[in-house]
């Protein structure tokens, strides 16, 4: 058997995205799903990360500390969408991630646009850029695809880097928060903190949603079987690219939010470790679940956060060792492992 | 139900939820940002940090009846980190002063959240001097070097020792194209001649064909506008391709941990552009000999620059009686430093002035102590090394 | 007398070195085309790999004073038996699991490896010295070339032929082959499998070490010299073909000149040439230059 048939032969127990830590195909798109909708446990932990997420500033987190870190949970929800649910692993998200970032930046601060309308425009050069990649990559499978979206990537950084937009390495700096409609001015932390917050809840949902509907019960079943997809008269490729291009625009919109909330977008925004870093959170979190890239992203962007005062030196080495755990012991991730967890509790009971 | 109990609770929350402006109590806290990890770690990084510790220390610990103390992140090169590690600590740990180490981009997003928590923000590491220009605000100080002092000095000081032809080996990068634009610009204002030039990647491994052409260009200064393990890499295949015997090699952004790494025999006849050098003085020996029993190398000018700048800024808020950054400010544009690093003033524009050094770097058989790299080619007073009055891009400053 | 623009001597020199980085680039591929060929092991620490064999070197020659000839024989045999280590310990348990998992590790191993040796040596670099038999340049006319180059060049073409041939068209190699494609028919004729996998990625990890001491004397031996070159290499496999010794190594060359190349007429883009190419190549041929499609 060559090389190649492999790759596309794989035992679907065993990909990446692996079945047992996401929704059999004939239940509604819940972890933890039971025949008779979410379990009880399920909703306390959702109501219970939305009162957090609502009252962050209120109990005392640093609201830019935990608008960041929705950014990025949002970047790895994002491409979680595509991963998870339609078993592609990219290794090209951070140029959707960081064109976005630039464009809103360049749009607010050159182009005197108002916020909404930078990250509407992020988005869409996300969407935009994502269908070009996904033009090109979307007929290869496992790690051809993963290679051509790097090397797409790679000319997006190069892009970036000579670009004069840009600013190269000094990043486009200084982008005004502005205000949100014309209306509701974004300076305040606070205020930006409740708008981001609203945004991300917003795509947490949309999210759900798509993956719930009957678009994203196709993608599951390519996900799992795509010959079988195939043979049941589906255009697989047609459902591969628009699931790439929703995540590459929902990639966008969270970088955009990103310059917003920092003032500004850098090259390390389009940069291959970026790229590398949205997998490890989705990774680490549990990938093909809807809370596993936000706890994911999460522990890690809090680790660099947290890491950068005490003990700077060794944050690569923390995360590289997280890499190695996460693979050998802990492939389905805090969600997958807790939701297993669970599964076996109900089958002792 | 759940709601109104939700919706009374942000009522409560938000109305205890200040703004957090900078109080006038408590320790004064210097904030140290630099990369500690990374490619800049040698010249800057966690020997910079102890630095401004050593300089609290030194000064008492104490400032207005006030203990000092010394924070420090790792940004790991990511603006991202180091501009929401500013904001952390000047939100929440009511910090005083910000020292901003290596990597432009992070100091240009720190400068930002500085000038808009009005908080001193003190650049040693960074070289782009848009902080002191397009991007200069009222808080911002430029304090040890930046790509306009290395490109006039080299440029002016081998112009005039009559090498006239030159040729760019330039990191594709901002910085790189900087500091071959202003070198460029001093090398035709003093009447010499910019044979060519070629841009390379950052982080090329090999640099034999980038070579080979500058070679071609028959050029006499071989001008180097790129910094750490590019600049090492290119030294080493320059000398391995006999381009040192037939041009003289310029680095526009050298430290002495390159020149360590490299050794000697690659480096011998190296001109390079500095503010400082362990061996120029008495008590520039001093500090050196304190930081070697410590770390086993000699300080970069980085890290002498980290610990002035942190004893400026304690005189300044002595003599200013006050934490406030406005003050402070006043105060640190109207004195006058003078310590082992430099003599010098800070202009209104945030630029420290003060003089530049040529070096060259010595050959085996000169240098007759461990870490004696340099001997001084010329002294570039400070009016003539940075950006003129009449350049500068800056609206605080008076034309 | 001008091609493209420019003399024929520099286009001559030009050329030479591209050859010379292009043996140089199949020599560090090698490896790493080994490694997924025979194993299915997508192995990102290849270039922790690399950088650890420049180091054995430098560390050989500045604590005990072992010279650049006998460091390009322990060097690989110290890295390759780390990888022996490293595949007993973590990679073993990878097998018959979606590649990517491996090079989610691999990578992870390579941020540990780099991370420590930063702690420990530094960013900066240190100097490794061209050994003194091969100092000195000869002038060919159109150029003068380090001596050193012509030996890297020669250096790493016989290397890589000699695995070719060690793969291709020995008893040992088929065996290999053989195994990779069906353990338990293998196995059952009384070959051991385990043992000739664990040795397979050390061999390919020995073969990263090589690169490294060959490399030290040009470029400065550093934690950080193995990331900046790993997508590179990566991309050079996958465009042979990933299978595909061959592939890899005339990829390598092709890829050498062409980035060569790139440097005279837009020097910018020469790190970027390499993505271009492998887009480029994987739409026209999708299993890459020489790569068996399904």
């Amino acid at each position: 058997m060559s090389n190649a048939a492999k790759a596309t032969a794989i035992d679907p127990m065993t990909k990446l995205a692996d079945s047992t830590t996401s929704v059999p195909p004939d239940t509604a798109g819940e972890a933890f799903a039971s025949a008779a909708g979410p379990s009880a446990l399920l909703r306390v932990v959702y109501v219970g990360l939305l009162v957090l997420v609502l009252a962050a500033p209120v109990i005392g987190l640093y609201p830019v500390f935990v608008m960041k870190l929705l950014c990025f949970a949002l970047f790895a929800c994002a491409f979680n969408l595509l991963l998870g649910f339609t078993g592609l692993l990219s290794f090209g998200h951070a140029a959707f991630f960081g064109m976005g970032a630039y464009v809103a930046g360049w749009c607010i601060k050159s182009a005197g646009w108002s916020p909404e309308l930078g990250i509407v425009g992020g988005a869409v050069i996300g969407a935009g850029l994502g269908l070009l990649f996904g033009l090109v990559a979307i007929r290869r499978q496992g790690i051809y695809f993963a290679m051509i979206t790097l090397a797409m990537a790679q000319m997006v950084f190069f892009f970036c880097l000579q670009a004069k937009f840009t600013g190269g390495e000094d990043g486009l700096q200084g982008v005004p928060r502005g205000k949100l409609l014309g209306l509701l001015p974004l300076e305040t932390d606070i205020v930006m903190y409740y708008v981001v917050a609203a945004i991300f809840i917003g795509c947490f949902l949309g999210i759900r949603r798509i993956v719930t509907s009957p678009f994203g019960q196709v993608l599951k079943m390519i996900r799992e079987n795509e010959p079988r997809a195939i043979s049941l008269g589906y255009e697989v490729d047609r459902y591969k690219l628009l699931a790439f291009v929703l995540s590459a625009g929902l990639a966008g919109l969270a970088g955009s939010l990103k310059t917003l909330v920092m003032g500004f977008a850098t090259l390390s925004d389009v940069h291959w470790s970026m790229s590398g870093e949205v997998i490890l959170m989705s990774l680490l979190g549990g990938v093909g679940t809807f809370l596993g890239p936000v706890i994911g992203s999460g522990i890690v962007v809090a680790l660099q956060d947290t890491l950068a005062d005490k003990v700077g030196e060794w944050v690569t080495v923390i995360i590289g060792a997280i890499f190695v755990v996460c693979v050998l012991a802990f492939r389905k991730g805090v969600v997958g492992e807790v939701h297993a967890y669970m599964e076996r509790r109900r089958a002792r009971s | 139900m759940k709601l109104k109990t939700l919706a009374a609770a942000m009522a409560i929350g938000l109305g205890t939820v200040g703004a957090f402006a900078q109080s006038n109590s408590g320790p004064v806290r210097i904030g140290f940002v630099t990369d500690m990890s990374s490619v800049y770690a040698d010249i800057d990084g966690p020997a910079g940090a102890e630095m401004v510790k050593w300089a609290a220390q030194d000064f008492g610990g104490k400032v207005l009846g006030r203990p000092i103390e010394v924070l420090s992140a790792d940004h790991q090169n990511k603006p991202d980190i180091a501009s929401s590690k500013a904001r952390e600590w000047m939100d929440k740990e009511n910090l005083s002063m910000l020292i901003g180490g290596t990597n432009s981009g992070t100091a240009l997003a720190m400068s930002k959240v500085a000038a808009e928590k009005k908080r001193p923000f003190m650049a040693v590491g960074p070289g782009s001097a848009r902080l002191t220009n397009e991007d200069c605000t009222p808080y911002t100080v430029h304090y040890a070097y930046d790509t306009v002092s290395l490109a006039k000095v080299a440029g002016t000081a081998l112009i005039n020792a009559g090498y006239k032809s030159w040729y760019f080996l330039t990191a594709d990068y901002a910085f790189g194209a900087s500091l071959e634009a202003d070198a460029s610009a001093v090398v035709k204002a003093n009447g010499g001649t910019v044979v060519g030039s070629v841009k390379h990647p950052l982080n090329a491994s090999d640099f034999s064909s980038f070579l080979l052409q500058a070679q071609a260009s028959k050029a006499q200064i071989l001008a180097m506008a790129n910094a750490g393990g590019d600049f090492t890499n290119a030294m080493k295949a320059a000398k391995e391709f006999g381009i040192t015997k037939t041009m003289k090699v310029a680095g526009l952004l050298v430290f002495i941990n390159d020149v360590h790494s490299l050794g000697l025999n690659s480096t011998e006849g190296l001109q390079l552009a500095d503010s400082w050098y362990w061996n120029q003085d008495d008590a520039s020996r001093k500090f050196a000999k304190r930081f070697f029993e410590k770390y086993k190398r000699m300080p970069s000018s980085l890290q002498a620059a980290d610990y002035s700048v942190a004893t400026t800024y304690l005189k300044a808020v002595q003599a200013a009686g006050t934490t406030d950054a406005d003050k402070v400010m006043t105060a640190l544009k109207s004195m006058k430093v003078d310590d082992f690093y430099n003599k010098g003033q800070i202009r209104a524009d945030g630029r420290m002035i003060h003089d530049m050094y040529l070096f060259q770097v010595k050959g085996q058989k000169e240098s007759t102590t461990p870490w004696d790299y340099y001997k001084v080619v010329t002294k570039v007073p400070g009016d003539q090394a940075f950006t003129a009055v009449a350049q500068s891009k800056c609206s605080l400053i008076k034309k | 007398m001008e091609i493209f623009g420019i003399p024929l001597q520099a286009f001559l020199g030009q050329l030479m070195l591209g050859l010379v980085n292009g043996a140089f680039y199949a020599m560090l591929s090698l490896g790493l085309a080994v490694i997924f060929g025979l194993l299915d092991i997508v192995n990102f620490a290849h270039g922790a790999l690399y950088m650890l064999g420049a180091f054995a070197a430098w560390i050989m020659l500045d604590q005990w004073g072992v010279n650049y000839w006998f460091a390009l024989v322990l060097a690989p045999l110290v890295v390759g038996t780390l990888g022996v280590v490293i595949e007993r310990t973590f990679l073993k348990h990878l097998y018959g699991l979606d590649p990517l998992y491996g090079l989610l590790l691999t990578f992870g191993l390579s941020l540990i490896l780099e991370g420590v040796f930063r702690y420990q040596y530094g960013a900066s670099g240190q100097s490794y010295p061209v050994p003194d038999l091969l100092s000195g340049a000869t002038n060919l006319g159109f150029m003068v070339l380090p001596n050193y180059r012509a030996w890297v060049v020669v250096a790493s073409l016989a290397v890589c032929l000699g695995t070719w041939f060690l793969i291709e068209r020995t008893r040992l190699g088929a065996y290999l082959r053989a195994g990779t494609e069906n353990a338990k028919l293998v196995q059952a004729f009384g070959v051991n499998v385990p043992m000739m996998v664990m040795l397979t990625y050390g061999a390919g990890a020995a073969l990263a070490a090589l690169a490294g001491v060959l490399a030290a004397p040009i470029i400065q031996v550093s934690p950080l010299m193995g990331s900046n070159l790993i997508i590179v290499v990566f991309a050079v496999v996958v465009i042979g073909g990933m299978g595909s010794i061959l592939g890899s190594v005339v990829t390598g060359l092709g890829l050498g000149v062409i980035e060569g190349m790139t440097r005279v007429f837009y020097p910018e883009a020469s790190s970027v040439i390499v993505f271009v190419v492998m887009v480029i190549v994987l739409v026209l041929r999708p299993a890459g230059l020489f790569g068996k499609e399904a």
